[in-house]
Protein backbone atom coordinates (compact mmCIF):
# COMPACT_ATOMS: atom_id res chain seq x y z
CA UNK A 1 0.00 0.00 0.00
CA UNK A 2 1.48 3.34 -0.87
CA UNK A 3 2.00 5.77 1.56
CA UNK A 4 -0.90 8.56 2.86
CA UNK A 5 0.20 11.72 0.35
CA UNK A 6 -0.25 14.80 2.27
CA UNK A 7 -1.03 16.71 -0.76
CA UNK A 8 -4.30 14.82 -1.78
CA UNK A 9 -5.80 14.88 2.17
CA UNK A 10 -5.18 18.58 1.86
CA UNK A 11 -7.26 18.55 -1.87
CA UNK A 12 -10.19 16.54 -0.20
CA UNK A 13 -9.86 18.87 2.84
CA UNK A 14 -9.85 22.29 0.45
CA UNK A 15 -13.06 20.66 -1.76
CA UNK A 16 -14.45 20.16 2.22
CA UNK A 17 -14.67 23.67 2.95
CA UNK A 18 -15.14 25.16 -0.21
CA UNK A 19 -18.22 22.65 -0.60
CA UNK A 20 -19.54 23.74 3.16
CA UNK A 21 -18.88 26.94 2.32
CA UNK A 22 -20.66 27.70 -1.37
CA UNK A 23 -23.38 25.25 0.00
CA UNK A 24 -24.07 27.57 2.95
CA UNK A 25 -24.39 30.49 0.18
CA UNK A 26 -26.71 28.49 -1.90
CA UNK A 27 -28.67 27.84 0.92
CA UNK A 28 -29.08 31.77 2.73
CA UNK A 29 -29.72 33.00 -1.09
CA UNK A 30 -32.54 30.43 -1.55
CA UNK A 31 -34.37 31.12 1.73
CA UNK A 32 -33.87 34.81 0.98
CA UNK A 33 -34.96 34.48 -2.67
CA UNK A 34 -38.20 32.40 -1.11
CA UNK A 35 -38.66 34.76 0.95
CA UNK A 36 -38.60 37.80 -1.51
CA UNK A 37 -38.73 36.79 -4.58
CA UNK A 38 -38.75 40.40 -5.74
CA UNK A 39 -34.98 40.46 -4.81
CA UNK A 40 -33.99 37.31 -7.14
CA UNK A 41 -31.88 39.36 -9.49
CA UNK A 42 -29.86 40.79 -6.80
CA UNK A 43 -29.05 38.33 -4.30
CA UNK A 44 -28.17 36.27 -7.17
CA UNK A 45 -25.76 38.69 -8.07
CA UNK A 46 -24.24 38.52 -4.46
CA UNK A 47 -24.46 34.95 -4.52
CA UNK A 48 -22.41 34.13 -7.39
CA UNK A 49 -19.73 36.90 -6.21
CA UNK A 50 -19.26 35.64 -3.10
CA UNK A 51 -19.70 32.43 -4.52
CA UNK A 52 -16.22 33.46 -7.18
CA UNK A 53 -14.11 34.46 -3.96
CA UNK A 54 -15.07 31.67 -1.98
CA UNK A 55 -13.99 29.27 -5.12
CA UNK A 56 -11.39 31.71 -5.98
CA UNK A 57 -9.32 30.99 -2.61
CA UNK A 58 -9.79 27.20 -2.54
CA UNK A 59 -8.30 27.34 -6.17
CA UNK A 60 -5.45 29.15 -4.71
CA UNK A 61 -4.80 26.19 -2.42
CA UNK A 62 -4.87 23.43 -4.81
CA UNK A 63 -2.91 25.44 -6.78
CA UNK A 64 0.11 25.46 -4.20
CA UNK A 65 -0.84 21.80 -3.12
CA UNK A 66 0.00 20.97 -6.84
CA UNK A 67 2.92 23.26 -7.00
CA UNK A 68 3.95 21.99 -3.55
CA UNK A 69 3.71 18.47 -4.59
CA UNK B 1 -17.40 34.00 -48.36
CA UNK B 2 -15.34 32.92 -51.26
CA UNK B 3 -12.47 34.34 -49.41
CA UNK B 4 -13.28 32.42 -45.88
CA UNK B 5 -13.73 28.87 -47.90
CA UNK B 6 -10.25 29.72 -49.82
CA UNK B 7 -8.54 30.16 -47.07
CA UNK B 8 -10.16 27.27 -44.94
CA UNK B 9 -8.99 24.86 -47.95
CA UNK B 10 -6.01 26.21 -48.14
CA UNK B 11 -5.46 25.48 -44.41
CA UNK B 12 -6.80 22.01 -45.15
CA UNK B 13 -4.67 20.94 -47.50
CA UNK B 14 -1.62 21.87 -45.00
CA UNK B 15 -2.83 18.30 -43.40
CA UNK B 16 -0.06 15.85 -43.10
CA UNK B 17 -0.96 11.94 -42.89
CA UNK B 18 1.84 10.33 -41.21
CA UNK B 19 1.67 6.77 -41.30
CA UNK B 20 4.06 5.90 -37.78
CA UNK B 21 6.49 3.06 -37.97
CA UNK B 22 4.79 0.78 -34.90
CA UNK B 23 4.63 -2.27 -35.78
CA UNK B 24 0.61 -3.52 -36.83
CA UNK B 25 -1.45 -5.07 -34.52
CA UNK B 26 0.77 -4.20 -31.52
CA UNK B 27 -1.36 -2.80 -28.73
CA UNK B 28 0.26 -0.24 -26.53
CA UNK B 29 -0.94 0.47 -23.00
CA UNK B 30 -3.69 3.50 -22.74
CA UNK B 31 -1.37 6.39 -21.03
CA UNK B 32 -4.26 8.02 -19.94
CA UNK B 33 -2.41 11.01 -18.38
CA UNK B 34 -0.55 11.61 -21.45
CA UNK B 35 -3.51 12.02 -23.24
CA UNK B 36 -4.71 14.38 -21.33
CA UNK B 37 -1.77 16.91 -20.59
CA UNK B 38 -0.68 16.64 -24.12
CA UNK B 39 -4.93 17.58 -24.57
CA UNK B 40 -4.45 20.37 -22.19
CA UNK B 41 -1.20 21.84 -23.00
CA UNK B 42 -0.44 23.73 -26.47
CA UNK B 43 1.28 22.26 -29.25
CA UNK B 44 2.88 23.35 -32.44
CA UNK B 45 0.67 21.45 -34.63
CA UNK B 46 -3.08 20.77 -34.74
CA UNK B 47 -4.04 17.08 -34.10
CA UNK B 48 -6.80 16.24 -35.78
CA UNK B 49 -7.13 12.22 -35.81
CA UNK B 50 -5.42 8.99 -34.98
CA UNK B 51 -6.69 5.69 -36.94
CA UNK B 52 -5.71 2.73 -37.68
CA UNK B 53 -5.50 1.85 -41.28
CA UNK B 54 -6.54 -1.51 -43.44
CA UNK B 55 -2.86 -2.55 -43.21
CA UNK B 56 -2.61 -2.18 -39.30
CA UNK B 57 -0.68 0.95 -39.17
CA UNK B 58 -1.85 3.53 -36.81
CA UNK B 59 -2.10 6.83 -39.31
CA UNK B 60 -1.89 10.17 -37.21
CA UNK B 61 -3.25 13.19 -39.03
CA UNK B 62 -2.20 16.71 -37.56
CA UNK B 63 -2.53 20.34 -39.51
CA UNK B 64 1.37 22.06 -39.48
CA UNK B 65 1.05 25.34 -37.98
CA UNK B 66 3.91 27.99 -38.78
CA UNK B 67 7.19 27.87 -36.46
CA UNK B 68 8.44 31.18 -36.36
CA UNK B 69 12.14 31.17 -34.60
CA UNK B 70 14.34 34.65 -32.84
CA UNK B 71 17.69 33.43 -33.46
CA UNK B 72 20.57 36.05 -33.92
CA UNK B 73 18.90 38.79 -34.65
CA UNK B 74 16.73 37.40 -37.91
CA UNK B 75 13.39 35.64 -38.05
CA UNK B 76 13.56 31.93 -39.14
CA UNK B 77 9.91 30.19 -40.49
CA UNK B 78 9.67 27.07 -40.83
CA UNK B 79 6.47 24.54 -40.35
CA UNK B 80 5.74 22.73 -38.10
CA UNK B 81 5.46 19.30 -39.78
CA UNK B 82 9.31 19.60 -41.00
CA UNK B 83 10.12 19.23 -36.86
CA UNK B 84 7.75 16.31 -36.31
CA UNK B 85 8.64 13.87 -39.05
CA UNK B 86 11.94 12.51 -37.89
CA UNK B 87 13.82 13.91 -35.14
CA UNK B 88 16.63 15.42 -37.19
CA UNK B 89 17.63 18.91 -36.51
CA UNK B 90 16.61 21.84 -39.11
CA UNK B 91 19.67 24.60 -39.97
CA UNK B 92 19.07 27.74 -38.08
CA UNK B 93 21.70 29.91 -39.39
CA UNK B 94 25.36 28.72 -38.64
CA UNK B 95 23.19 26.73 -36.17
CA UNK B 96 20.62 23.66 -35.95
CA UNK B 97 17.23 23.63 -33.83
CA UNK B 98 15.34 20.83 -32.93
CA UNK B 99 11.97 19.91 -31.26
CA UNK B 100 11.93 18.01 -28.02
CA UNK B 101 8.70 18.17 -26.37
CA UNK B 102 7.49 21.00 -27.29
CA UNK B 103 10.47 23.24 -26.86
CA UNK B 104 13.41 24.23 -29.41
CA UNK B 105 16.45 23.84 -28.57
CA UNK B 106 19.77 24.92 -30.42
CA UNK B 107 21.71 21.75 -31.05
CA UNK B 108 25.15 20.97 -33.57
CA UNK B 109 24.51 19.39 -36.96
CA UNK B 110 24.05 15.89 -34.89
CA UNK B 111 21.43 17.43 -32.90
CA UNK B 112 22.38 16.09 -29.43
CA UNK B 113 21.40 17.53 -26.75
CA UNK B 114 22.93 17.92 -23.10
CA UNK B 115 21.81 17.44 -19.96
CA UNK B 116 22.84 17.90 -16.56
CA UNK B 117 22.36 15.75 -13.56
CA UNK B 118 18.69 16.10 -12.79
CA UNK B 119 18.05 15.23 -16.51
CA UNK B 120 17.26 18.94 -17.81
CA UNK B 121 17.88 19.46 -21.29
CA UNK B 122 20.64 22.40 -21.18
CA UNK B 123 21.18 23.64 -24.57
CA UNK B 124 20.24 27.11 -25.24
CA UNK B 125 16.87 28.02 -26.87
CA UNK B 126 15.86 30.47 -29.86
CA UNK B 127 13.12 32.72 -28.70
CA UNK B 128 9.67 30.86 -29.67
CA UNK B 129 7.11 33.30 -31.56
CA UNK B 130 5.31 30.39 -33.33
CA UNK B 131 1.50 30.09 -34.35
CA UNK B 132 0.70 27.56 -32.06
CA UNK B 133 -2.46 25.66 -31.77
CA UNK B 134 -3.60 27.85 -29.08
CA UNK B 135 -2.52 31.29 -30.91
CA UNK B 136 -4.25 29.96 -33.96
CA UNK B 137 -7.21 28.95 -32.10
CA UNK B 138 -7.36 32.25 -31.03
CA UNK B 139 -6.81 33.84 -34.21
CA UNK B 140 -10.13 31.92 -35.00
CA UNK B 141 -12.13 33.25 -32.22
CA UNK B 142 -11.09 36.37 -33.00
CA UNK B 143 -12.14 36.44 -36.54
CA UNK B 144 -15.53 34.65 -35.42
CA UNK B 145 -15.79 37.87 -33.28
CA UNK B 146 -15.62 40.26 -35.83
CA UNK B 147 -17.36 38.37 -38.38
CA UNK B 148 -20.60 38.60 -35.88
CA UNK B 149 -20.11 41.82 -34.18
CA UNK B 150 -19.35 43.92 -37.65
CA UNK B 151 -22.14 42.25 -39.26
CA UNK B 152 -24.76 43.39 -36.18
CA UNK B 153 -22.97 46.92 -36.26
CA UNK B 154 -23.25 47.50 -40.16
CA UNK B 155 -27.23 46.02 -39.47
CA UNK B 156 -28.03 48.36 -36.44
CA UNK B 157 -26.26 51.66 -38.64
CA UNK B 158 -28.84 50.64 -41.33
CA UNK B 159 -31.54 50.38 -39.80
CA UNK B 160 -31.44 51.94 -36.21
CA UNK B 161 -32.93 51.19 -33.26
CA UNK B 162 -35.87 49.09 -34.96
CA UNK B 163 -36.46 45.45 -33.71
CA UNK B 164 -33.53 43.42 -33.78
CA UNK B 165 -33.89 40.82 -36.22
CA UNK B 166 -32.06 37.30 -36.58
CA UNK B 167 -28.97 36.91 -35.09
CA UNK B 168 -29.03 40.33 -33.85
CA UNK B 169 -31.64 39.41 -31.85
CA UNK B 170 -29.63 37.14 -29.37
CA UNK B 171 -27.01 39.67 -29.20
CA UNK B 172 -28.79 42.47 -27.99
CA UNK B 173 -30.28 41.24 -24.83
CA UNK B 174 -26.82 40.09 -23.63
CA UNK B 175 -25.26 43.25 -24.43
CA UNK B 176 -27.51 44.91 -22.47
CA UNK B 177 -27.15 42.62 -19.69
CA UNK B 178 -23.45 43.34 -19.45
CA UNK B 179 -24.00 46.97 -19.94
CA UNK B 180 -27.18 47.16 -17.18
CA UNK B 181 -26.36 44.38 -14.74
CA UNK B 182 -22.18 43.96 -14.26
CA UNK B 183 -21.49 47.56 -15.74
CA UNK B 184 -24.16 50.31 -14.59
CA UNK B 185 -24.94 47.91 -11.50
CA UNK B 186 -21.58 47.87 -10.04
CA UNK B 187 -19.97 51.13 -11.50
CA UNK B 188 -21.10 54.37 -10.28
CA UNK B 189 -23.85 55.88 -12.86
CA UNK B 190 -22.02 58.26 -14.26
CA UNK B 191 -18.48 56.40 -15.22
CA UNK B 192 -20.00 53.15 -15.83
CA UNK B 193 -20.51 53.65 -20.10
CA UNK B 194 -17.17 54.56 -20.39
CA UNK B 195 -16.27 50.92 -19.24
CA UNK B 196 -19.04 48.69 -21.34
CA UNK B 197 -16.61 48.66 -24.51
CA UNK B 198 -13.95 47.20 -22.27
CA UNK B 199 -16.04 44.80 -20.26
CA UNK B 200 -18.00 43.30 -23.57
CA UNK B 201 -14.97 42.47 -25.20
CA UNK B 202 -13.70 40.45 -21.88
CA UNK B 203 -17.28 39.06 -21.37
CA UNK B 204 -17.24 37.74 -25.47
CA UNK B 205 -13.83 36.68 -25.85
CA UNK B 206 -13.96 34.70 -22.81
CA UNK B 207 -17.06 33.04 -23.51
CA UNK B 208 -16.44 32.67 -27.27
CA UNK B 209 -12.83 30.78 -26.52
CA UNK B 210 -14.34 28.89 -23.92
CA UNK B 211 -17.20 27.46 -26.42
CA UNK B 212 -14.48 26.53 -29.28
CA UNK B 213 -12.63 24.87 -26.20
CA UNK B 214 -15.61 22.39 -25.63
CA UNK B 215 -16.16 21.53 -29.30
CA UNK B 216 -15.04 18.13 -29.27
CA UNK B 217 -13.13 17.52 -33.24
CA UNK B 218 -11.05 19.26 -35.11
CA UNK B 219 -11.35 23.24 -35.26
CA UNK B 220 -12.28 23.63 -32.00
CA UNK B 221 -10.70 21.88 -28.73
CA UNK B 222 -7.96 23.65 -27.99
CA UNK B 223 -7.75 24.72 -24.04
CA UNK B 224 -7.48 28.49 -24.81
CA UNK B 225 -9.16 29.71 -21.69
CA UNK B 226 -7.91 26.92 -19.75
CA UNK B 227 -3.78 28.30 -20.33
CA UNK B 228 -2.47 30.27 -17.95
CA UNK B 229 -0.66 33.07 -20.20
CA UNK B 230 -4.19 33.65 -21.65
CA UNK B 231 -6.24 34.33 -18.62
CA UNK B 232 -2.51 36.21 -17.04
CA UNK B 233 -2.82 38.31 -20.31
CA UNK B 234 -6.35 39.23 -19.91
CA UNK B 235 -5.87 39.59 -15.89
CA UNK B 236 -3.12 42.42 -16.80
CA UNK B 237 -5.61 44.24 -18.61
CA UNK B 238 -8.23 44.24 -16.16
CA UNK B 239 -5.08 45.27 -13.77
CA UNK B 240 -4.69 48.06 -16.03
CA UNK B 241 -7.60 49.47 -16.60
CA UNK B 242 -8.44 48.74 -12.72
CA UNK B 243 -5.72 51.16 -11.33
CA UNK B 244 -5.35 53.31 -14.19
CA UNK B 245 -8.62 55.06 -13.89
CA UNK B 246 -8.11 54.39 -10.30
CA UNK B 247 -9.39 58.18 -8.04
CA UNK B 248 -7.55 59.39 -5.57
CA UNK B 249 -9.89 58.20 -2.55
CA UNK B 250 -8.75 54.66 -4.07
CA UNK B 251 -4.72 54.85 -3.41
CA UNK B 252 -5.51 57.12 -0.35
CA UNK B 253 -7.55 54.10 1.56
CA UNK B 254 -5.02 52.04 0.23
CA UNK B 255 -1.59 54.23 1.60
CA UNK B 256 -3.13 55.80 4.77
CA UNK B 257 -6.13 53.76 5.61
CA UNK B 258 -7.65 56.79 7.15
CA UNK B 259 -9.87 56.72 10.64
CA UNK B 260 -7.63 53.38 11.49
CA UNK B 261 -5.68 53.72 14.84
CA UNK B 262 -1.79 54.32 14.32
CA UNK B 263 -0.16 50.85 14.67
CA UNK B 264 -3.13 49.07 12.42
CA UNK B 265 -2.41 50.83 9.54
CA UNK B 266 1.10 49.12 9.65
CA UNK B 267 -1.13 46.09 9.57
CA UNK B 268 -3.38 47.10 6.79
CA UNK B 269 -1.70 49.15 4.24
CA UNK B 270 0.77 45.96 2.99
CA UNK B 271 -2.19 43.92 3.12
CA UNK B 272 -4.33 46.25 1.25
CA UNK B 273 -0.92 46.98 -1.12
CA UNK B 274 -0.86 42.85 -1.51
CA UNK B 275 -4.74 43.45 -2.28
CA UNK B 276 -3.91 45.26 -5.64
CA UNK B 277 -2.17 42.15 -7.04
CA UNK B 278 -4.54 39.31 -5.54
CA UNK B 279 -7.55 40.53 -7.21
CA UNK B 280 -5.99 40.36 -10.91
CA UNK B 281 -4.34 36.89 -9.93
CA UNK B 282 -7.48 35.23 -8.45
CA UNK B 283 -9.15 36.03 -11.72
CA UNK B 284 -6.23 34.63 -13.52
CA UNK B 285 -6.29 31.10 -11.10
CA UNK B 286 -10.25 31.03 -11.55
CA UNK B 287 -10.12 31.03 -15.60
CA UNK B 288 -7.36 28.79 -15.61
CA UNK B 289 -8.44 26.42 -13.02
CA UNK B 290 -12.02 26.13 -14.12
CA UNK B 291 -11.68 25.70 -17.41
CA UNK B 292 -8.69 23.28 -17.16
CA UNK B 293 -10.71 21.09 -15.28
CA UNK B 294 -13.67 20.71 -17.07
CA UNK B 295 -11.27 18.91 -19.81
CA UNK B 296 -9.74 17.12 -17.38
CA UNK B 297 -12.42 15.90 -16.29
CA UNK B 298 -14.00 15.29 -19.70
CA UNK B 299 -10.87 13.34 -21.37
CA UNK B 300 -11.03 11.44 -17.78
CA UNK B 301 -14.33 10.00 -18.23
CA UNK B 302 -13.70 9.26 -21.94
CA UNK B 303 -10.58 7.51 -20.68
CA UNK B 304 -12.02 5.02 -18.47
CA UNK B 305 -14.07 3.00 -20.84
CA UNK B 306 -9.78 2.76 -22.72
CA UNK B 307 -8.05 1.77 -19.16
CA UNK B 308 -10.96 -0.48 -18.33
CA UNK B 309 -11.44 -2.11 -21.90
CA UNK B 310 -14.94 -3.16 -21.70
CA UNK B 311 -17.03 -2.05 -23.91
CA UNK B 312 -20.50 -2.04 -20.86
CA UNK B 313 -18.87 0.62 -19.32
CA UNK B 314 -18.73 2.65 -22.59
CA UNK B 315 -22.65 3.65 -22.26
CA UNK B 316 -21.74 4.93 -18.76
CA UNK B 317 -18.74 6.54 -18.85
CA UNK B 318 -20.42 8.40 -22.67
CA UNK B 319 -23.65 9.54 -20.26
CA UNK B 320 -21.52 10.93 -17.42
CA UNK B 321 -19.23 12.83 -19.73
CA UNK B 322 -22.31 14.48 -21.91
CA UNK B 323 -23.79 15.55 -18.42
CA UNK B 324 -19.75 17.61 -17.89
CA UNK B 325 -20.19 18.75 -21.13
CA UNK B 326 -23.98 20.07 -20.75
CA UNK B 327 -21.90 21.16 -17.43
CA UNK B 328 -18.92 22.73 -18.90
CA UNK B 329 -21.54 24.99 -21.59
CA UNK B 330 -22.94 26.39 -17.88
CA UNK B 331 -19.24 27.02 -16.79
CA UNK B 332 -18.14 28.58 -20.13
CA UNK B 333 -20.83 31.06 -19.58
CA UNK B 334 -20.85 31.73 -15.83
CA UNK B 335 -17.02 31.88 -15.82
CA UNK B 336 -17.20 34.62 -18.53
CA UNK B 337 -19.77 36.41 -16.83
CA UNK B 338 -17.77 36.10 -13.32
CA UNK B 339 -14.32 37.24 -14.92
CA UNK B 340 -16.56 40.35 -16.15
CA UNK B 341 -18.31 41.25 -13.20
CA UNK B 342 -15.75 40.90 -10.84
CA UNK B 343 -13.36 42.95 -13.04
CA UNK B 344 -16.44 45.49 -13.49
CA UNK B 345 -17.09 45.16 -9.28
CA UNK B 346 -12.77 46.06 -8.61
CA UNK B 347 -13.18 49.05 -11.15
CA UNK B 348 -16.25 50.42 -9.09
CA UNK B 349 -14.17 50.02 -6.00
CA UNK B 350 -11.59 52.12 -7.79
CA UNK B 351 -13.80 54.61 -9.51
CA UNK B 352 -15.97 56.13 -6.54
CA UNK B 353 -15.38 58.92 -4.60
CA UNK B 354 -15.92 57.80 -0.96
CA UNK B 355 -18.51 59.35 0.72
CA UNK B 356 -16.88 60.99 3.94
Amino acid sequence: MEAISFTAVGLGLIVLGAGIGIGKIGQAALEAMSRQPEMSSKIQTVMIVAAALIEGVSLFAIVVAWLVD
Amino acid sequence: MKKELLIFFLLLSGITAQASAVDPGKEEPMDAFGLIMEHISDSHQWHVIDYTNRRGYPVHINVPLPVILWHNNSLWFYTSGDFYHGNHPLPLGDDYVILRDEHFFITGQEGVLKTDEAGNIINASPLDFSITKNVASMLMSMALLLLIFLSAGKAYARYGMAPPKGFRGVLEPIILFVRDDVARSQISKDKADKFVPFLLTLFFFIWINNMIGIVPFFPGGSNLSGNISFTATLAVFSFLVINVFAVKDYWKHIFLAPGMPFLIRFLLVPLEFIGILTKPFALMVRLFANITAGHIIILSLISIIFIIKSIYIAPVSILLSLVMFMLELLVAVLQAYIFTLLTALFIGMSTTKSEH
